[in-house]
C-alpha cells in the first residue's frame, strides 16, 4: 500500500515538475498540443488507473484480510476474557474462572482467545497494536474480537477513543505467556486474597476496610466490595499503578494513595489525608497481596 | 476609465452609483445588504476565529513538546483541542470559503449586481457572527466544551460533562446551521437564476458549480446534525432519554448523526478549494481547463458521493462485517471524481505556460498536499488497516493535510489572487513567495511526522505522553514546524495588511484573468457592472469582443438597467432574459434579528424558559420588520 503510494504521489509530482521545466512551451512533451489527448490522459489517471488500483485494495483489505482478523466463531476459541473499560483504567475477567484483574490481561501464547468488551460510563477503546485492530468499548453493547497472541512477551495497549480527562493515562498490558505459566497465574488470581502477616499489614487492613478504601475497591475474601475503582484482590502481582501510568513499587504506591490527583489529575480516587503512618501501614498491607 | 470617458457614459455611472449607494461609516457597515462588503465582513469575522483557531492549536503543540509536559493542565488541553476543531471546521473553513470568497465572487462571476436575497445574505452573516462570539463567551468564561469536537456521547452527557460547555458547543452549532443554511439556498438561488443572461450552465465557471454543489450538499447534509444537537440539547437540559443505554437509548445514534452530517462536511469543506483552484490554475497557465465537462461532473458527484461513506468514521465500533465492507467500497468509489479533478488540475499545468506567481505557488502546494492526503485517505478504506490507525496521530495527519493542507491553502491563494480586484492595490510579490515556502515548509514539518507517530501507536487526544514511548523526538520536530507554519501565516497577513495601504495600484484585471470580474474596475462598484454582461463562454473575460461589446452597450445606454435598483433574472438552465427584478436596499433589521436569536440562545443555555419565550416574541417581531417593504427610493 506505501509502495503503490509512493508511485503515485512521485509519478504526480513528476508531473508537475514536467509542467515546470516546459513553463514555456505549451502542449505536451513529444504530442504538442491535442486536446483529445489532454482529455484521454485525465480519464487515464484519474479514472482507469485508480479503478485498478483500488479495486485491488478492496479485495484484498476488506474481503481477504478482514476475514482473517475478524471476532472469531462461537466456540471456536478455547477462553473467553471480557474487558470493561472505566474512566479510567480496564476491568479483566475470566468468564467461568471467577478471577478478575486490572489493567493487565495474561493470555497463553498461541491460543486463539474470544476477546469480549463492555463499558462501564462512556466510550473507550481497546488497541494492543500489535496484535490486533482496536475495538470500541460502547455501553450497552457487547463487541468482540480476536486475541491471539504467536510469541510470547509483554504487549502494551492502551484506550484509542477520547474518554475525558485521563484519556491519555488509560493504558494496560498483554502477558502472552507459555501455558504452564499462565494456568498457575490464573490459579493464583482465582484464590481469594491472602490474609496479612505482619502486625503494620494488620493494621493496613484495618485501615483500608475502615477509613474509605473499601468503598470503592474489592478485596476477594474480605468486606471490601466497592465496583468503582479496579480489583485489588492480587494488587502485588501487578507491575503498574493507575493503568499503567507509574510502576508498582512500595515508594510509588505510597506516592499514589496520598495524592493520587498529583499523579493523575481528575483520578476518580480522592487523597484521603490519612496521614503517613497510616498510609505507610496501608502499602504494607496492599504489597502483601500476592 | 479613460480619460475620454463619454459624457453620456459618466452620467450613467453617476445614477447608478447614487441609485446603489447606501450609508456612510460605520453604520453602512451594520445596515449593508451589498455583497461585497457583507463578504469583507465575513472575511474579517472568520480570520478572527482562525486566529482564535491557531492560538488554540500552538497552546496544543506546546503542551505536546516533550513527554509528560504540563503547560496546560488535562482539562485545559482537552477544551483547547475541542475548541480547536469546532472553531476552525465551523467558525474558519466554511464561512471563509462560502461567506467571504462565495459571497464576494459569486455575484461578481455570474455578472449579477448582488446575491439573489441581499437582505437574508446580510442576515446569514450577522447570525454567524453572534453564534461565533456565543461559542467563545463560553470559552471565556472558563465554559470551552472538552469532549471533542464530534462530541461522543455518553461523554458529552449531562453525567459526565456536567458543566455548560457542551450546552455552548451544541447551541452555537445548531446557532450558526441557520446561518449556513441561508447562505446556501442564497448561493444556490443566485447561481440557478441570476446568471448574466446567456450564461447557460455550461458556460458557467467551474467555481460556481463547486460552490453550487457546496451548497447544495450543505441543505442535505445539516439538518442531521441540528438533529442530533437537538435531541443532545433536550436530553441534556430536559432530561430526555435517546443516547444512554441505561434508559432505552442508543450511544451509536449520535454517532451516525453526526458523521451523515460529518462525512459531507469534509467535502464542504474542500469543494470550495477546489473552485477557488480551477479559476486560479487557467488564469496563470494561460490556458482553459482540460476536460471541462468532467471536471464539473467530478465536483457535483463528489458532493453527491459524500453523503454514502459516514460510517467509515466507525469501523471501530462494532458494525456488522456487511456494512463495513460497504462503506468501505462506497469510501473507494469517491477517489474516483478526486482524481479527475487532480488530473485536470495537472495536465492542465503540463499542457499550459505556467507564470509561477505567488496565487499559483499556493495551488501548486495544494496540489502536492492533496495527493498526500487523498492517497493517505484511500488507506482508510482498507478495513483492517482503518481499525488500527483510526483514533490516532495517522488520522490526524490525514485530516490537516486535507483540511489544511487542501483546503485552506486555496483559500491562502485566493487571498492573494483576488486581493487586487478587492483592494485596488498589488501585493508584495516577494514576500508572497517567502511567505509560501515557509508555511508549506512548516505544515509539513508540522503534519508529516504525525503518520509515523500515529503508526507507531500515538493515539490523538492525549494530553501527554511519557519518555519511554519513544515519541519524544518528532514530537518535539511538529511542535517547532507548528511555529514555522505560524510564522508563514503571520507574514501572509503582515503582507496583505502593508499593501493594503501602500501597495501599487493594480488596475482592473493584472492577471489578464479568465472570468467576469476582472472586467469591472478594482475595487467594483456597487452595483458591480454598469452593463449587464455578455457571456459566451465559460471565459468570459478572454472574450475579447464580448467586453467590447459591453463598452459599446454602456456608451448606448443598453442593459444597464439605470431606471432602479435592479439586476436581471435569467432562466435556469439556458440563462435566457427572464424579469427584471428590484433588489431590496440597505437595512438595519438583519444585526437585529440575529440579536434577537442571540436572546433565545442565550436563555434556553441558561434555562430561563419564560425569558426565552420573550425573546422568541421579539425574534417574531423582527422578522416581521425584516419583511416590511422599505420606502420608495428617490
Amino acid at each position: 500500500m506505501l509502495a503503490v503510494a509512493g508511485v503515485v504521489f512521485l509519478g504526480a509530482v513528476a508531473m508537475l515538475v514536467v509542467g515546470w521545466v516546459r513553463r514555456d512551451r505549451p502542449g505536451l512533451p513529444f504530442f504538442g498540443e491535442n486536446e483529445k489527448l489532454n482529455t484521454g490522459l485525465v480519464v487515464l489517471f484519474g479514472m482507469a488507473i485508480p479503478i485498478v488500483i483500488l479495486v485491488a485494495l478492496f479485495v484484498v483489505s476488506d474481503l481477504v484480510l478482514l476475514n482473517e482478523t475478524d471476532a472469531p466463531a462461537a466456540s471456536s476459541t478455547a477462553m473467553t476474557i471480557t474487558v470493561i473499560g472505566h474512566q479510567w483504567f480496564w476491568q479483566v475477567r475470566y468468564e467461568g474462572e471467577d478471577a478478575e484483574t486490572a489493567n493487565e490481561v495474561h493470555i497463553p501464547v498461541r491460543t486463539p482467545i474470544n476477546l469480549v468488551v463492555r463499558s462501564a460510563d462512556v466510550i473507550h477503546s481497546f488497541w494492543v497494536p500489535e496484535l490486533n485492530r482496536k475495538i470500541d468499548t460502547i455501553p450497552g453493547q457487547a463487541n468482540s474480537i480476536e486475541l491471539y497472541a504467536e510469541r510470547a512477551g509483554v504487549y502494551r495497549g492502551q484506550c484509542s477513543e477520547f474518554c475525558g480527562l485521563q484519556h491519555a493515562h488509560m493504558a494496560f498490558r498483554v502477558y502472552a505467556e507459555p501455558r504452564p505459566r499462565f494456568e498457575a497465574w490464573l490459579a493464583n488470581i482465582r484464590k481469594p486474597a491472602r490474609e496479612p502477616t505482619t502486625p503494620l499489614a494488620r493494621q493496613g487492613q484495618r485501615a483500608f476496610m475502615r477509613d474509605g478504601c473499601a468503598a470503592c475497591h474489592t478485596i476477594a475474601g474480605t468486606e471490601a466490595e466497592g465496583t468503582i475503582g479496579p480489583n485489588l484482590t492480587h494488587l502485588a502481582t501487578r507491575q503498574t499503578l493507575a493503568a499503567d501510568t507509574i510502576p508498582n513499587t512500595p515508594e510509588d504506591l505510597f506516592r499514589w494513595i496520598q495524592n493520587p490527583q498529583s499523579i493523575k489529575p481528575g483520578v476518580k480516587m480522592p487523597g484521603l489525608g490519612l496521614g503517613p503512618e497510616r498510609f505507610h501501614a496501608i502499602v504494607a498491607y496492599l504489597m502483601g497481596l500476592k | 476609465m479613460t480619460v475620454s470617458t463619454p459624457p453620456a457614459t459618466t452620467v450613467r455611472l453617476n445614477r447608478l452609483e447614487r441609485i446603489w449607494k447606501e450609508s456612510p461609516g460605520v453604520l453602512g457597515w451594520l445596515t449593508t445588504v451589498d455583497h461585497k462588503r457583507i463578504g469583507i465582513l465575513y472575511f474579517f469575522t472568520s480570520l478572527f476565529f482562525f486566529g482564535a483557531g491557531g492560538v488554540e492549536a500552538l497552546a496544543i503543540r506546546t503542551q505536546l513538546i516533550g513527554p509528560n509536559q504540563s503547560t496546560l493542565s488535562p482539562a485545559t488541553f482537552n477544551e483547547m483541542m475541542s475548541t480547536h476543531g469546532t472553531t476552525m471546521i465551523f467558525f474558519f473553513v466554511v464561512p471563509m470559503s462560502l461567506g467571504a470568497f462565495g459571497n464576494y465572487l459569486i455575484p461578481l462571476m455570474i455578472g449579477a449586481r448582488d446575491m439573489a436575497f441581499p437582505r437574508l445574505n446580510a442576515l446569514s452573516f450577522w447570525i454567524y457572527l453572534c453564534a461565533g462570539s456565543f461559542l467563545y463567551v463560553g470559552v471565556f468564561t472558563g465554559n470551552a466544551p472538552s469532549a471533542g469536537w464530534f462530541d461522543y456521547v455518553p461523554l458529552a452527557s449531562k453525567t459526565y460533562s456536567p458543566g455548560p460547555g457542551i450546552d455552548f458547543y451544541a447551541l452555537s452549532l445548531l446557532f450558526v446551521g441557520i446561518s449556513t443554511t441561508l447562505g446556501a439556498i442564497n448561493a444556490i438561488v443566485t447561481i440557478f437564476k441570476l446568471r448574466a443572461p446567456g450564461m447557460s450552465l455550461n458556460r458557467m465557471p467551474l467555481f460556481c458549480f463547486a460552490f453550487l454543489a457546496v451548497s447544495f450538499a450543505l441543505i442535505f447534509a445539516l439538518p442531521a446534525l441540528s438533529t442530533a444537537l437537538v435531541l443532545l440539547e433536550l436530553e441534556r437540559l430536559l432530561g430526555f432519554h435517546f443516547f444512554i443505554p441505561a434508559s432505552g437509548g442508543d450511544p451509536i445514534l449520535w454517532q451516525n448523526l453526526f458523521w451523515i452530517f460529518g462525512h459531507p462536511e469534509v467535502y464542504i469543506i474542500i469543494l470550495p478549494a477546489f473552485g477557488i483552484a480551477t479559476s486560479i490554475i487557467p488564469t496563470f497557465v494561460r490556458r482553459k481547463m482540460v476536460a471541462f465537462p468532467l471536471v464539473a461532473l467530478a465536483e457535483i458527484l463528489v458532493a453527491f458521493l459524500g453523503f454514502g461513506v459516514w460510517a467509515h468514521h466507525m469501523f471501530a465500533v462494532g458494525l456488522a462485517s456487511a456494512t463495513a465492507i460497504y462503506f468501505a467500497a462506497a469510501s473507494l468509489v469517491i477517489v474516483i471524481p478526486s482524481g479527475i479533478q487532480l488530473f485536470a488540475w495537472i495536465t492542465t499545468i503540463v499542457t499550459g505556460t505556467p507564470r509561477f506567481k505567488t496565487p499559483f505557488l499556493w495551488i501548486i502546494g495544494f496540489i502536492v498536499l492533496f495527493i498526500m492526503g487523498g492517497l493517505s485517505g484511500v488507506t482508510f478504506a482498507a478495513i483492517p488497516f482503518d481499525q488500527q490507525t483510526t483514533d490516532t496521530y495517522y488520522v490526524v495527519a490525514h485530516f490537516h493535510y486535507v483540511i489544511f493542507g487542501a483546503a485552506v491553502f486555496p483559500l491562502l491563494g485566493g487571498m492573494y489572487y483576488w486581493f487586487p480586484k478587492v483592494t485596488g492595490r498589488m501585493y508584495y510579490e516577494r514576500w508572497g513567495k517567502v511567505s509560501f515556502w515557509l508555511t508549506f515548509i512548516g505544515t509539513n514539518v508540522t503534519f508529516f511526522p504525525m503518520h509515523i507517530l500515529g503508526l507507531d501507536g500515538m493515539p490523538r487526544r492525549n494530553y501527554t505522553y511519557g519518555p519511554e514511548m519513544g515519541w519524544t523526538g518528532l514530537n518535539l520536530i511538529e511542535t517547532l514546524g507548528a511555529y514555522l507554519l505560524a510564522l508563514g501565516l503571520l507574514s501572509v497577513f503582515v503582507n496583505l495588511a502593508v499593501s493594503l495601504f501602500r501597495g501599487e495600484k493594480a488596475g482592473n484585471d493584472p492577471w489578464e484573468g479568465d472570468t467576469l470580474e476582472w472586467s469591472t474596475t478594482s475595487p467594483p462598484p456597487a452595483y458591480n457592472y454598469a452593463v449587464i454582461p455578455k457571456v459566451s463562454s465559460p471565459y468570459a473575460m478572454w472574450d475579447k469582443e464580448d467586453r467590447e461589446e459591453d463598452a459599446r452597450n454602456l456608451e448606448l445606454g443598453r442593459k444597464t438597467l439605470e431606471q432602479g435598483h435592479e439586476t436581471p433574472a435569467s432562466t435556469a438552465v439556458d440563462a435566457d432574459w427572464d424579469e427584471v427584478l428590484e433588489m431590496p436596499s440597505h437595512s438595519a433589521w438583519p444585526p437585529l434579528v440575529a440579536l434577537a436569536m442571540t436572546g433565545v440562545f442565550a436563555m434556553v443555555l441558561l434555562q430561563q424558559w419564560l425569558a426565552a419565550a420573550v425573546f422568541v416574541g421579539i425574534l417574531a417581531l423582527t422578522v416581521a420588520g425584516f419583511h416590511l417593504k422599505e420606502p420608495e427610493e428617490a
